[in-house]
């Protein structure tokens, strides 16, 4: 029975990748490699640096951990920006009115366009990176933010009323709680977004991290490089997804007996 | 009309869990019967398997006199939960015509069916637009479209408030009386069993068995009022009540009712 | 409508800041030149440029065929997949794994595979638009609720009616919120393709080629403001046309 589970679900996943090794084994292309390939590769690009370095290569340091540390540099300051001007603006009807369709059209505008102008105005590199990361992310954190604080039922208002609850109660306890899951929502939205900024602002202008690397090896035709760098970003945005659910999870537990009491999609066969 | 014989239902899976067991009755046409028991018993699983929407793991249903395979045709659900049953991107009116044939005389069925529960007027209107009771009402006059000999309701008054219930309550008993309909009824509230039923069959705690199976004999008139204060109504509550609290053993009743 | 006029105070209030923070000389007028330059020439561009006319058209056009082939495979793709729950299950897994990797990663690979033509754009583009479109159709499936089945069941419907006049209106709102996601990932994927790629022309190649050199900033910015506006009315245009097809439906925006 568990076995049986275990196949419905990840049988499929499995089935391609195993597929992928072998037709790409037998095609014997320079452009299409198999899975065990890549990941040997990967393994010897990444995984065997000396024991000082945790085993992980020069590589490692120059490329992977400036990008990590741009993506999360970003988007934190983002997630930190957007969550307190959202919470303020989601209280607010007029300013929402007034400010919304602006944001909304920074929201929808394509952030790399962005990036020649960011290229000039901020110093190549890291610099340039994280302003391209804030300003691609910084709008949707804000708009879900907003959008959570905005739901917020006027019984819980009264209820806070009733018990005179102060400001500071009322915005870490209500406010902040009951926005939570569309704050969360937004986060991973914009987690995904920050991973696709990144990724563009160093292919166009920097010379060092994972976007850098995949164009660096496109041209040199390494391709090896190019399906280890793309295989890496897959995990790293498969990761990071997780995770956030996962937090969003133990944040949000108290929500899930209250938002959905019997979500029929969920129960399994019962009287 | 409606035969059941020996009906056993058996989840397998992580735990074995036993939810019917040798379960038989019969309703016979134009009566109203209603199924009381504990939440959990099984209720549902039960009229789940005589629509045909479940197979029974042991035992069979049939409806006058063929064994049923799958839904059988002359049949109509109503389910509990209104705000899930009306689909909300249809009508009043084409939540109601749903389940009819295309067909000449679908609309007019369909407003027929509105008129019997009162909201012939509510007919262009969606189903977010009314209220609980009103939705529940649509539900019920969908299943009446239908002309069904058999109807099956699960709960279908256990969401609205008490003052809604008891006006679809005298609904259903108006409804019944203009189309000598054949109803099951499964509730967990023994006073609306009795109210509405001809007959009562209450249920044991899960592994459910028939722990009885009662007449009314509060005759054809009921009202609100004057039957729910006479004095059969009172016994045949308690009754009941003491039935359903003895609850879990099931061969105890029928040794002591022996 | 006094709505939409309280709408207008953001943007004027921020070109008011703008041209004042210039006009004051806190910023650099040759790197971020003021609306009263930028907007002109936008104006200019759109009306009386030909070539930014074409590589506005060229950018659009990509867009609209990447998005309309990505819905035409993940719209039956994903009605068919998700129609029981072990099919949804798998294929929900894959889908996992393959939807948060950036589509512009593929774009080197792309390049040496399909050159840095139109090809590249549209295939790259139509590849990332797919993913949410046949996710939520996926989902709405998923979380449809096994009631309604029941429902049609019990009244005898078979499988193929219950699939097009329960499942298919459920899934409708659901897929037109993925449609609107996709589009913002098509435009940004077909203007990343434009920026890197540079071997198709549209508004991306546009501010590229402007920017390089001595940098012609108005040109920049023109063409920025342009492209934001055509991103804000495709996802405008997408949200106010799923509110007028489904308002029946709550706003759920499962991306």
């Amino acid at each position: 029975m568990r076995v049986r589970n275990f196949l419905g679900r990840w049988g499929l996943l499995i089935a391609l990748v195993l597929a992928w090794e072998v037709s790409a084994r037998l095609a014997g292309s320079v452009f299409f490699l198999p899975p065990g390939e890549i990941l040997v590769h990967a393994w010897q690009l990444w995984l065997t640096g000396p024991a000082e370095q945790l085993w992980l290569t020069d590589a490692v340091y120059a490329d992977v951990l400036p990008s990590l540390g741009r993506l999360f540099g970003g988007w934190l300051i983002s997630a930190v920006l957007g969550v307190l001007i959202g919470l303020a603006l989601g209280r607010s009807r007029r300013a929402t009115e007034y400010f919304g369709p602006l944001l909304d059209f920074f929201r929808s505008l394509p952030t790399p366009a962005l990036v020649p102008l960011f290229m000039v105005l901020f110093a190549l590199g890291t610099p340039m990176q994280l302003a391209t990361i804030v300003f691609g992310t910084v709008f949707t954190v804000v708009l879900n933010t907003a959008d959570g604080a905005g739901s917020v039922d006027p019984v819980k208002r009264h209820t806070a009323q009733a018990f005179r609850i102060g400001p500071w109660g009322w915005w870490t306890r209500i406010v902040l709680p009951a926005a939570s899951p569309k704050i969360f929502a937004g986060l991973r939205v914009s987690l995904s977004q920050a991973l696709i900024l990144m990724v563009v602002s160093e292919m166009v202008g920097s010379s060092s991290g994972l976007g850098y690397r995949l164009v660096y090896a496109q041209q040199q035709f390494e391709f090896a490089d190019l399906w280890a760098g793309i295989v890496l970003l897959a995990l790293l945005g498969y990761l990071l997804n997780n995770a956030l659910l996962a937090v969003q999870r133990r944040a949000l537990s108290w929500q899930r007996g209250a938002e959905n009491p019997e979500n029929p999609a969920r129960a399994k066969g019962r009287a | 009309m409606l035969e059941v014989a020996g009906l056993g239902h058996t989840y397998e899976g992580e735990q074995r869990h036993v939810a019917i067991n040798e379960l038989g009755f019969t309703v016979e046409s134009g009566q109203l019967t209603c199924i009381v028991g504990p939440s959990g018993c099984g209720k549902s699983t039960l009229l789940r398997m005589v629509a045909g929407l479940q197979r029974p793991t042991s035992g069979r249903v049939a409806l006058r006199g063929a064994e049923i395979d799958g839904v059988p045709e002359d049949l109509a659900v109503v389910f509990q939960d209104y705000g899930r049953s009306l689909f909300p991107w249809m009508s009043v009116r084409g939540n109601v015509e749903f389940p009819l044939r295309r067909g000449a005389d679908r609309r007019q069925r369909a407003m027929e069916a509105l008129e019997q529960v009162g909201l012939a007027d509510a007919a262009k209107k969606y189903p977010w637009q009314l209220s609980g009771g009103m939705q529940q009402r649509v539900a019920i006059a969908r299943a009446l479209a239908t002309r069904p000999s058999l109807l099956l309701m699960d709960e279908p008054f256990a969401s609205v408030d008490a003052q809604t219930r008891f006006e679809l309550e005298d609904l259903l008993l108006s409804v019944r009386r203009q189309h000598g309909s054949t109803i099951l009824l499964v509730t967990h509230d023994i006073d609306e069993s009795i109210y509405l039923g001809d007959r009562v069959l209450v249920l044991s705690k899960a592994p459910a068995e028939l722990v009885a199976d009662l007449e009314v004999p509060l005759g054809a008139e009921r009202d609100q009022i004057a039957t729910r204060a006479s004095e059969g109504f009172i016994t045949l509550r308690s009754h009941v009540a003491r039935l359903l609290n003895a609850g879990a053993e099931p061969e105890a009743q029928r040794a002591t009712a022996r | 409508m006094a709505r939409a006029l309280r709408g207008l105070v953001g943007p004027l209030a921020l070109l008011a800041v703008w041209e004042l923070a210039a006009a004051l000389g806190l910023l650099d007028r040759h790197y971020l030149p003021p609306p009263s330059v930028v907007l002109p020439r936008a104006i200019q561009l759109l009306t009386a440029d030909s070539d930014f006319l074409l590589d506005t058209i060229a950018t659009l056009l990509t867009f609209l065929i990447a998005l309309g082939i990505s819905a035409l495979i993940a719209i039956p793709l994903g009605l068919l997949l998700g129609s029981a729950r072990p099919a949804r299950r798998a294929v929900l897994t894959v889908v996992e794994f393959l939807r948060p990797l950036p589509a512009v990663a593929l774009l080197p690979l792309f390049m040496v595979l399909l050159g840095s033509g139109p090809e590249t754009k549209i295939t790259l583009a139509t590849y990332a638009a797919v993913w949410p479109i046949l996710f939520n159709t996926m989902y709405a499936l998923d979380e449809m609720d096994p009631l309604y089945t029941d429902l049609a069941r019990s009244f005898g419907f078979g499988r193929v009616r219950t699939a097009f006049t329960v499942a298919l209106p459920h899934a409708a709102p659901f897929v037109a919120t993925g449609i609107r996601v996709s589009a913002s990932i098509a435009l940004v994927v077909v203007v990343v393709v434009e920026l890197i790629a540079g071997g198709a022309r549209g508004v991306g190649t546009f501010i590229l080629e402007a920017s390089s050199g001595a940098g012609r900033m108005d040109l920049v910015l023109a063409g920025t403001v342009v492209v934001g506006l055509l991103g804000y009315l495709i996802n405008s245009g997408l949200g106010l046309a799923r509110r007028k097809a489904f308002g029946w439906a709550e706003s759920r925006e499962e991306l």
